[in-house]
């Protein structure tokens, strides 16, 4: 998985310029997935191909590396062998994208994962809050890399972004990027803590300035997650930096997705808003834990035409 | 069959089809036969028939019945037998009726949005998400107003018959927009829905008939134009209420004319769509497509008339063409549709033609990339960029998924030019910045302005036009008035009878006084330079007056458009005005009695009277002119949505023969207290208390042409104000043969009248009052939806 995004100089006329409606955006992205849906067969190759976006995540207290194993199990075979079997994808390994860990399992997670093709993430800079020092926030990068992590999922500074520090979140996402190396990085906003829809638009124009590699919504321990109208907002801001700079910078909705059909209004989003290139793993994740056993029911569902249970599908 | 696997691999959107089932099985139980609805029953479908079908399929999908005359009768027979009974329901009783049927449509809801789809050709999305809905909330809305009828407009009665005619855009929501208020007042109706899209009606009718609505109060006679003409000059109905085209409205216009029927009207409009450079661009394209790309563009308020500020017209027309590309034309019943068929092939043809026209006049066509549907009828969305105000694809309205777009440079001009139509339905109004938005709302002439949305509809908010778009409203308190009239008052013999002769002529030895024609605040010589001369009541002839003739009020009416600024006067400062003229004429009191006295013949006391009653009335309304307000609506979302009460604009009043200063007062004092510029014809035998009156508005800081006076015949006089394009509303207290003539002519630009027909007044007891302001206002509202 190349990089593409390269980031630009800080263009402050343009973070300035930024109008966002609050209103007519959460019009659109209710009408949005009323709008647009896929049945049969389109449901089910969508629901698979939501399984390829995913970045498998455990980020609690209490992890452990058995824990982050079973994790790692999962994440290399999301679904039963005999429902891919029926939905026809029998030859064709289905996985997901990656896994997200803190920083002190990556090496577990690195192991566990060795040749398969799924990535590592690591999420770093003093995640959730991200207001440890600036210095050890660049060293837990560096150590996760040096540990094996191929992504590095930092949090953006929530203050700079309230005091209206453009230059100063640019610098510090910069540091990051320097520090990642080759690694993927996904700028965590932490919406939920930014107040306007606005401030969502700035915030992720400067971490695209800065370098990142995905835009992402949340750490999942803020009070309100990914929502769609926040969504709508972060894509729009990936679309007018691909106008304005041809690098084409992915999306990461993170927290609270926990049902396939809200996975389709994403992808269904992704797509309408930005075009089918961007329904790849190169471009949009779902950060999420509990999304993908209700996926499996989904397509448990279709194949034996009875409602599932989770029960019946294994543990990540 | 497309494999899982091949959908994984396109991404496509597949096929998302609703069952079409339940509506053919509803349509079957029928045998795809329908008669009308009358006194409660479906009727045999009759010898003459229509066919409706799917305009996605151009499949058949039923056969009703084209109503006539006798079929209106039957019907209006109904509803006129049912009348009293509802009505005596009270507020309560209706209530309960209108809440089950509005429980009946939740009830019923899929049906009717896939019926909906099938007939008319609109995405099933459209039906399901925001049709149906609105249909319920309307019905719910008005059994509130059933059961506060009472209380809320007190003194209030309900018309009896009414006739509602509607269009085939939104076929079962316009059939709520009309019925449920009318019932909720207390009226029985017949309804003619359009000849394409019946068959949402009929299962409405049956589904009133299973909810247990009394017979006779609501019919449905299906049918085309022929029907509907039928319905309009029926006899025994007391009020249409139609929308639909301008060209239609006008025709009921001119035969409703006279007859002493209610009417109001909803029609076209092409609407300014205005985005300043400070607007959030990328909501502004969702906001273009809810516009035009709403019900394929088949809405009589679509925003089809971009107006984009120079700065940002490249950026938003480059985003507009990337989200129609993702825009899919289709099957109305897939769920993933957002352009359905277009309802009928003569309005394909239109379309087509329309488009041409505008390729012909120059202006750069702009289609998505990929190819539309070639069976049904069809139309992909379509920008045209840089259109000219003069070329016709900006002028008429195209009704379909077409949109125009040309730049502004300042608000002002974008007022202008979204000023610049004969049209006046709704406006959008896109901008970040809460001072440029309030400012340029109220200056847009149009019933609805959105500010930073479009099309979004509620039952707690009134809709309607201004101009050639129609009048009367629809939704919210200011509906309820189109269905309504007040208890009158009874009329006191004395006012209506001429006075007998008692007194003495004119006083010996004054000097003969010139009276002229007051128009621009100047006393202006009649362009005829012909006098009249006036006699008292005992037959002595005591002055001339000018003789006024159509240009005359030509000069008036410019005079008044030149005024039309008095609106955007405090209210304060028309309220000082009006008590000024009051003080004013309070000073001259005796000398205003005895002039009354001496022309009129009335006992000098009774002319006091009449001058101190003046006195007051204008007292009255300067007290009203800062205190009738406007409104803020309870619309169920974040937003403020504001009812205000603008001025008309310039009115002409013809004022009742008698009494000459009172009626004179209390027809002019309303309209000049709302901010209108007025053009007011004086009682043609007794003028000389008006003319008087000239005198006292010029030392009372009325500002030149607020009003003018133009003397002369009326039956000359009348019919050029009427007729004139430039006039925005009528009044007429004259002759009943002076209403036929003034509505009549009225249809020219369809300016709102209030005519008396003939029927006296008491102007002592009821000639003031909520109505006359009523009658000098239009409700604008205003959409405000906030969010930091």
């Amino acid at each position: 998985m190349e990089r593409t995004a390269v980031g630009m100089p800080l263009d402050l006329d343009w973070v300035r310029a930024v109008r966002i409606n609050r209103s007519a955006v959460e019009r659109r992205a209710d009408t949005l997935p009323k709008r647009r849906t896929v049945k049969k067969e389109w449901q089910l190759g969508w629901l698979l191909r939501a399984v390829t976006l995913m970045d498998l995540t455990t980020l609690q207290g209490d992890d452990t590396a058995d824990r982050v194993r079973r994790l790692c199990a999962k994440a290399l075979r999301p679904i039963r062998d005999d429902l891919l079997e029926a939905l026809g994808f029998a030859e064709r390994p289905v996985r997901v994208t990656a896994v997200c860990v803190y920083h002190a399992f990556v090496e577990t997670a690195v192991r566990a994962l060795e040749g398969s093709g799924v990535r590592v993430a690591a999420v770093s800079t003093g995640f959730p809050a991200g207001l440890s020092p600036l210095a050890q926030r660049i060293a837990e990068i560096e150590a996760s890399v040096a540990a094996g992590a191929t992504e590095i999922d930092i949090v953006i500074s929530r203050p700079l972004v309230l005091a209206g520090d453009w230059t100063g979140l640019y610098d510090e996402v910069r540091a990051f990027r320097a520090a990642a190396g080759e690694a993927h990085l996904k700028t965590i906003l932490a919406t939920g803590e930014l107040g306007t829809l606005r401030d969502v638009y700035r915030a992720s124009l400067v971490c695209m300035m800065a370098g990142a590699d995905f835009i992402k919504t949340s750490t999942g321990k803020e009070p309100v997650n990914a929502t769609l109208p926040v969504g709508l907002v972060m894509v729009r801001a990936i679309r007018a930096y691909r106008e304005r700079t041809g690098q084409m910078v992915g999306l990461k909705p993170a927290g609270g997705i926990r049902k396939a059909k809200e996975a389709l209004d994403w992808m269904a989003m992704m797509k309408e808003e930005l075009g089918d290139e961007y329904l790849r793993p190169e471009r949009f994740r779902f950060g999420a834990s509990s999304l993908l056993t209700d996926i499996e029911r989904q397509l448990e569902f279709h194949v034996t035409g009875r409602y599932s249970a989770a029960h019946r599908h294994a543990l990540g | 069959m497309t494999s899982v696997k091949d959908a994984f691999d396109s991404k496509a959107w597949g096929p998302a089809p609703e069952s079409a089932g339940p509506a053919y099985d509803w349509l079957d139980r029928h045998g795809r036969r329908f008669g009308h609805f009358i006194a409660g029953e479906l009727t045999q479908a009759g010898p003459d028939t229509l066919i409706t079908t799917n305009p996605a399929t151009g499949v058949q999908l039923a056969v009703v019945t084209q109503g006539t005359a006798a079929d209106i009768d039957g019907a209006v027979r109904a509803a006129r037998a049912a009348q009293p009974g509802w009505q005596s329901l009270g507020g309560a009783g209706r209530a309960r009726h209108l809440y089950a049927i509005a429980r009946q449509v939740q009830k019923q809801s899929r049906l009717l949005a896939v019926l909906e789809s099938l007939d008319n050709g609109k995405p099933i999305r459209e039906s399901r998400d925001i049709d149906i809905p609105l249909v319920a909330r309307h019905f719910y809305h008005h059994a509130g107003w059933a059961s506060l009828m009472e209380t809320e407009l007190a003194h209030m009665a309900p018309l009896g018959v009414v006739g509602q005619i509607i269009p085939w855009n939104f076929p079962l929501l316009m059939l709520a927009w009309k019925i449920a208020p009318a019932l909720a007042m207390g009226n029985t109706v017949v309804l003619k829905p359009a000849e394409y899209t019946p068959l949402t009606a009929l299962l409405f009718a049956e589904m009133c008939a299973e909810a247990g609505l009394p017979p006779g109060v609501v019919n449905i006679v299906t049918g085309d134009g022929r029907t509907g003409d039928a319905l309009v000059r029926h006899e025994d109905v007391d009020k249409i209420a139609f929308t639909g085209s301008t060209e239609v409205g006008r025709a009921i216009r001119v035969a409703t004319a006279g007859c002493g029927k209610k009417l109001s009207l909803e029609l076209g409009g092409i609407s300014p769509f205005i985005v300043f450079d400070d607007a959030d661009l990328d909501s502004v394209v969702d906001g273009v497509v809810d516009a035009i790309w709403f019900n394929q563009g088949q809405v009589c308020c679509a925003g089809s008339r971009i107006l984009v500020q120079e700065p940002v017209a490249e950026a938003l027309y480059a985003k507009l063409r990337a989200r129609m590309e993702t825009l899919r034309v289709g099957d109305p019943l897939d769920k993933s549709i957002d352009i359905g068929a277009i309802v009928a092939p003569v309005q394909l043809e239109r379309i087509r033609a329309l488009v041409a026209e505008g390729v012909k006049d120059g202006a750069a066509m702009w289609q998505p990339s990929w190819r539309c549907p070639t069976e049904g009828l069809f139309y992909p969305p379509t920008l045209f960029a840089g259109v000219a105000p003069a070329s016709t694809i900006a002028q008429v309205e195209i009704f379909g998924p077409v949109v125009v777009a040309m730049t502004f440079r300042t608000p002002a001009e974008a007022v202008e030019l979204a000023n610049n139509t004969r049209y006046g339905l709704a406006a959008s109004v896109w901008t970040e910045n809460v001072n440029t938005a309030l400012d340029v709302a109220p200056q847009i002439k149009a019933g609805t302005v959105w500010v930073n949305c479009t099309n979004v509809f509620d039952a707690a908010s009134g809709f309607g036009g201004y101009r050639e778009s129609g009048f009367g409203r629809e939704g919210g308190k200011e509906g309820l008035w189109e269905y309504v009239k007040a208890v009158p008052a009874k009329v006191s013999g004395a006012i209506a009878a001429a006075p007998t002769a008692t007194s003495s002529p004119a006083e010996a030895g004054s000097i003969d006084r010139t009276y002229k024609l007051y128009i621009g605040r100047k006393q202006a010589r009649p362009d005829s330079e012909y006098s009249l001369p006036i006699v008292n009541a005992a037959g002595v002839p005591v002055a001339l007056v000018a003789q006024g003739s159509r240009k005359d009020i030509r000069n008036a009416v410019e005079a008044a458009r030149a005024a039309v600024g008095w609106g955007r006067a405090t209210s304060h400062l028309r309220a000082q005005v009006l008590y000024y003229i009051g003080e004013n004429l309070s000073v001259r009191r005796a000398e205003f009695a005895r002039g009354i006295a001496a022309l009129t013949g009335v006992t000098a006391a009774t002319a006091r009277r009449e001058v101190d009653q003046s006195v007051e009335r204008l007292f009255c309304y300067a007290a009203w002119a800062d205190k009738f307000d406007g409104q803020v609506h309870a619309t169920p979302f974040r937003n403020i949505t504001f009812a205000m009460n603008e001025p008309l604009g310039v009115v002409g009043v013809v004022a009742p023969e008698v009494p000459s200063l009172l009626g004179f007062l209390s027809v002019v004092a309303p309209v000049v207290a709302m901010g209108n510029a007025v053009v007011a014809v004086p009682s043609e035998r007794w003028p000389l208390a008006a003319l008087d009156l000239a005198q006292i508005f010029d030392t009372s800081d009325v500002p030149a042409g607020v009003v003018n006076i133009v003397t002369g015949k009326r039956a000359e006089l009348a019919p050029v104000l009427a007729g004139h394009d430039d006039v925005d509303a009528m009044w007429s207290f004259g002759s009943a043969a002076e209403s036929a003539e003034v509505e009549r002519l009225s249809a020219g630009n369809l300016k709102r009248t209030w005519v008396s027909d003939g029927e006296p007044r008491d102007w002592v007891r009821s000639g003031a009052g909520p109505e006359f302001l009523r009658q000098a206002t239009q409700v604008k509202n205003i959409w405000v939806p906030y969010g930091a």
